[in-house]
């Protein structure tokens, strides 16, 4: 430490001495206050420690919030850098290495493959707190019976339905629904986010009902790299898919923005998803249903868990799990990042308070039978052959039952490498 | 002899480097910039631990202040600064990337073997299943590091080397779960806990004699936990021992501790690993079937696009080289707009003008057609060189605009003189003196048109999808697209960095050739006039 804040000091002052003595002037004078600055604030900040958290735009005011109070009661500095969501899982990955890396990062928990697997996360000890979670998400944040972060929200999708169309609560069925969504006469009777490179996300739930999960669960939830949607569930939701394209109630030129932009404007009573797209919704009236089921067993979505990792190699380990379990842990915050970022809140006290929103409850009731999206690091190797192979069949490009086999033959190989 | 002679022979046989003129200050300012910035540099290296970049900087340093400051450097002056910038950013570039090549580098091989021996530790250290929670505090005696903990109501202290034993304390008043002293022993402040943090974490307390009743640690300085290790690293065997059932694990030669079964620890590190990376891309039939259908497209696409763009700006630039056209300053501007809207903003805005459900072609010019731009194998690739003519034109049309009024009006005049048609005097002297002058443009075109990542990745993202490939390439994907979804850098698949700089090198390798060759034609093309 010593070492290093001499040799930063000469540093500044041989630059600014060569600075100055080589414009002679002004411009040296105007740049070297600022490297001081840096220099004396992050000499005094290392003496405390000195967190640095990185956040995307929706979580940032209320970690920053979060991090002010921590400051005020600990004098701990918290650093809460604004970082591209896509940016912050490969930097994380590349800079834990070199030393470089945050204390802390904010994202979903299906990292968590990728963060163990090139170990770069540190497994968190929650006590007596991880009673007072919803079990769905420490159960996403678990590898090899290891908690890897702390969870804030849960998010599912559900049925979003525009009371002023239907005002009744959905049928159970698929079919049921599109019928009723057809009485209505709207330009669709259901609108679903397909896209040209497919989504398997949104469409699991229905993938699900014929019971054809990705992967195969261990006893205690979690899952193993061994696909289990081939065989004769998957062959059905194959058949159901090319049926849907055919009739022309899910079609790839449907993207995100065009499926929201249909329910904006009331072109459809139905839209499949989550509590991200309610900001574009408020001039609706809006009522959220659990899924309907196309096959015979329940409609399952993915939960995606969001929470806080710490990296496995901070220099500040025990002030951040200080921070991470007992501050990002109360209620306060929890309802605070919820109350910034609209997703429901992972701690069981903020969640009910959230659940006054019928909105919220509803996602609630629509996520009951819920499963956590795989963070294992196979999962990498499904997206890209699911959502094709989807897209296929539902154009009509693709053989249903045989596309759905090769399918599975190749993610099993891509996944052995 | 005039003075201003005098003061050129006085110029003349002093060197500039001992010249002390207005230049020379200049000069001298430049460098000690120069020099401070370096030396700035140079010490937050030495801090850093950066050695290699730190000597190379030096080095770097050292050369900039010879040639500079001495007599015998002239030629090295000019040439200086564009040979540092081609060696930081191009060979160092290329051989880094080389070196990657030769490495597994990837997801599950991220860093070094101490980092991953770290991780495996760090991991696979569990809490001793439904142990207690210990109300505890961090204290320390003549230097020495221990854990108080509150259990069944007794005050107990240990340290690394001694299990905990109880002790006379006293507890908080308002709160009893606190020790607030304890005899012989400091209770460490907060801010003491904060600058022994390492320390702190790295203290493991035995919580009786029996190691295997497994040791206390904590996380957050306020609660202990029982912990015990599942994995034991030998450091003398360099191996891995799983503690509960007694597999060794040993470094197998790819980066990874395998056990004789055959089963691997889930955290590796970087290894090299030869040639594995280039026969991987060539030989696997999964990569090796596409990569041949992608190169072909690749190549396809960089003539097409080059020699389209070339000739639809040539005419253009022809056409509006003639004073007989009326509002040709009008027409140039709006020719050079394309231009003005950055490439991959226009790659975005087609990706939707040609939606096959909702584009603005389909829709309104097209009369509500479902002619699937972006989606049809053969459309697509239409569509892509099409869009790449529309954003390529008007560089084509502005540099061919320059040659043809650079042109030599006597040498035209006189190809009018000995009777030449225009047809002739345009293909036998205007092409050609043309094409001088833009041939090395053509060819560098050709090199980024080769590895146009933005246009296509922001237009059809490589799809469609090749029905029949088991990896996730599409046929409008150009190589270093393929790259980018092969090696999983867009999350489709495992991240494989060794691979994608493999077939990088591959790339480079190509391109290279490609240039080389053609600036040999264009030179014989010159020798020939």
């Amino acid at each position: 430490m010593r070492r290093q804040k001499i040799i930063t000091l000469t540093a500044l002052a041989v630059t600014s001495a060569l600075a100055l003595g080589g414009c002679g002037g002004s411009n040296g004078g105007g740049d070297s206050p600022s490297p001081a600055v840096t220099a004396s604030s992050s000499t005094t900040a290392s003496a405390s420690g000195n967190l640095t958290v990185w956040v995307d735009e929706t979580r940032q005011a209320a970690v920053t919030a979060a991090a002010l109070e921590f400051e005020n009661a600990t004098g701990v500095k918290v650093t809460v850098v604004l970082k591209n969501f896509d940016d912050i899982r490969p930097q994380f990955v590349v800079q834990v290495p070199t030393g470089e890396g945050p204390d802390i990062i904010a994202g979903p928990h299906d990292w968590l493959g990728e963060l163990t697997t090139n170990g770069v996360v540190a497994p968190l000890e929650l006590g007596a707190k991880a009673s007072e979670f919803n079990p769905v998400s420490l159960q996403a944040f678990t590898v090899d019976g290891q908690i890897y972060g702390l969870p804030y929200a849960v998010e599912n999708i559900g049925l979003i339905r525009n009371t002023d169309l239907v005002p009744t609560a959905s049928e159970a069925t698929w079919d049921a629904t599109v019928a009723a969504g057809t009485a209505v006469g709207t330009k669709y009777p259901i609108i679903i986010a397909v896209g040209a490179d497919g989504d398997g996300y949104t469409l699991y739930p229905f993938q699900t009902s014929f019971g054809a999960p990705v992967f195969a669960q261990n006893a205690d939830g979690s899952y193993r790299p061994e696909i289990a949607m081939g065989g004769d569930g998957g062959h059905d939701y194959a058949a159901w898919l090319a049926a849907q394209g055919k009739a022309g109630l899910l079609s790839p030129d449907v993207t995100y923005d065009v499926a929201v932009a249909a329910f904006a404007a009331a072109e459809t009573p139905y839209i499949v998803g989550g509590p991200w797209m309610l900001d574009q919704f408020k001039a609706l009236n809006l009522a959220i249903d659990p899924l309907p089921r196309a096959g015979s067993k329940d409609a399952q979505p993915f939960v995606g868990v969001q929470g806080f990792y710490l990296s496995a190699q901070s220099k500040n380990a025990i002030v951040a799990n200080d921070f991470l379990v007992n501050y990002l842990s109360s209620e306060s915050v929890q309802y605070a990042l919820y109350e910034s970022g609209g997703r429901p809140p992972a701690l069981i006290s903020a969640a009910d308070k959230a659940s006054a929103d019928p909105l919220i409850a509803g996602f609630n009731a629509a996520g009951q039978n819920a499963v956590p999206m795989p963070s294992i690091a196979e999962m990498g190797s499904v997206w890209a052959f699911w959502g094709t192979t989807e897209v296929g069949i539902i154009e009509g490009s693709l053989d249903p039952t045989p596309a759905w086999d090769k399918m599975v033959a190749d993610i099993q190989a891509a996944i052995k490498g | 002899m005039s003075n201003a002679e005098q003061a050129t022979r006085a110029r003349e046989r002093t060197s500039h480097a001992r010249d002390y003129s207005p230049g020379f200050f200049v000069k001298l300012t430049l460098m000690a910039l120069i020099d401070a910035l370096g030396a700035y540099g140079l010490l937050a290296c030495w801090q850093e631990g950066a050695t290699g970049i730190f000597c190379a900087l030096l080095a770097i340093l050292i050369a900039a202040n010879y040639v500079y400051f001495s007599k015998r450097a002239l030629a090295a002056k000019y040439i200086f600064p564009g040979l540092t910038f081609l060696l930081v950013f191009q060979i160092f570039v290329v051989v880094y990337t080389g070196y990657v090549s030769f490495t597994n580098y990837g997801d599950g091989h991220n860093s070094t073997k101490q980092a991953a021996i770290d991780a495996l530790l760090q991991q696979n250290e569990r809490r001793v299943e439904g142990s207690q929670a210990y109300p505890l505090v961090v204290v320390e005696r003549d230097g020495d590091l221990g854990f108080a903990i509150i259990a069944d109501g007794e005050v107990r202290v240990g340290s690394s080397d001694q299990p905990f034993e109880v002790v006379k304390a006293e507890l908080d008043e308002t709160d009893p779960t606190k020790v607030s002293s304890i005899d012989g022993w400091a209770i460490l402040s907060f801010s003491d806990i904060v600058s022994k943090q390492s320390d702190i974490m790295a203290l493991r307390v035995p919580i009786s004699d029996e190691a295997a009743d497994g040791s206390v640690r904590t996380a957050d300085a306020r609660v202990g936990y029982v912990y015990l290790p599942f994995l034991r690293y030998d450091p003398d065997e360099d191996v891995m021992v799983d503690t509960m059932t007694d597999v060794t694990y040993y470094p197998n030669g790819h980066g990874q501790f395998q056990s004789d079964e055959g089963q691997t620890l889930s955290v590796g590190w970087r290894v090299g690993v030869g040639m594995e990376n280039y026969l991987m891309a060539f030989s696997d039939s999964r990569y090796a079937k596409p990569f041949f259908a992608v190169l072909a497209w690749t190549t396809v696409y960089s003539f097409a696009s080059v020699a389209l763009c070339f000739l639809v700006g040539l005419f253009l630039a022809t056409i509006l080289n003639d004073p007989r056209i009326k509002g040709r300053r009008v027409l140039r501007v709006l020719l050079i707009f394309p231009y003005a809207i950055p490439g991959f903003l226009g790659a975005l805005i087609w990706t939707g003008l040609l939606n096959r459900g909702f584009g603005f072609v389909n829709q309104v010019l097209l009369g509500g057609a479902h002619v699937g731009w972006l989606t049809d194998p053969w459309l697509a690739k239409v569509s892509v060189i099409l869009v790449s003519l529309w954003l390529g034109f008007p560089y084509m049309f502005l540099i061919c605009t320059g040659a043809l009024q650079s042109l030599p009006a006597d040498v035209m005049e006189a190809a009018k003189i000995d009777g030449a048609s225009r047809m002739q005097a345009w293909r036998g002297i205007t092409l050609p003196l043309v094409f001088i002058s833009t041939a090395p443009l053509l060819i560098s075109s050709f090199a980024f048109n080769f590895n146009n990542f933005n246009l296509i990745y922001m237009l059809t993202g490589g799809g469609p999808r090749f029905p029949d490939a088991s990896v996730p390439v599409g046929q409008t994907d150009i190589l270093i697209s393929m790259v980018y979804s092969v090696s999983g850098l867009d999350g489709s698949a495992q991240k494989n960095y060794g691979l994608a700089s493999a077939l990088s090198i591959v790339i480079f390798i190509i391109v290279g050739t490609v240039s080389a060759i053609a600036f040999r034609q264009t030179r014989k093309l010159e020798e020939m006039i």
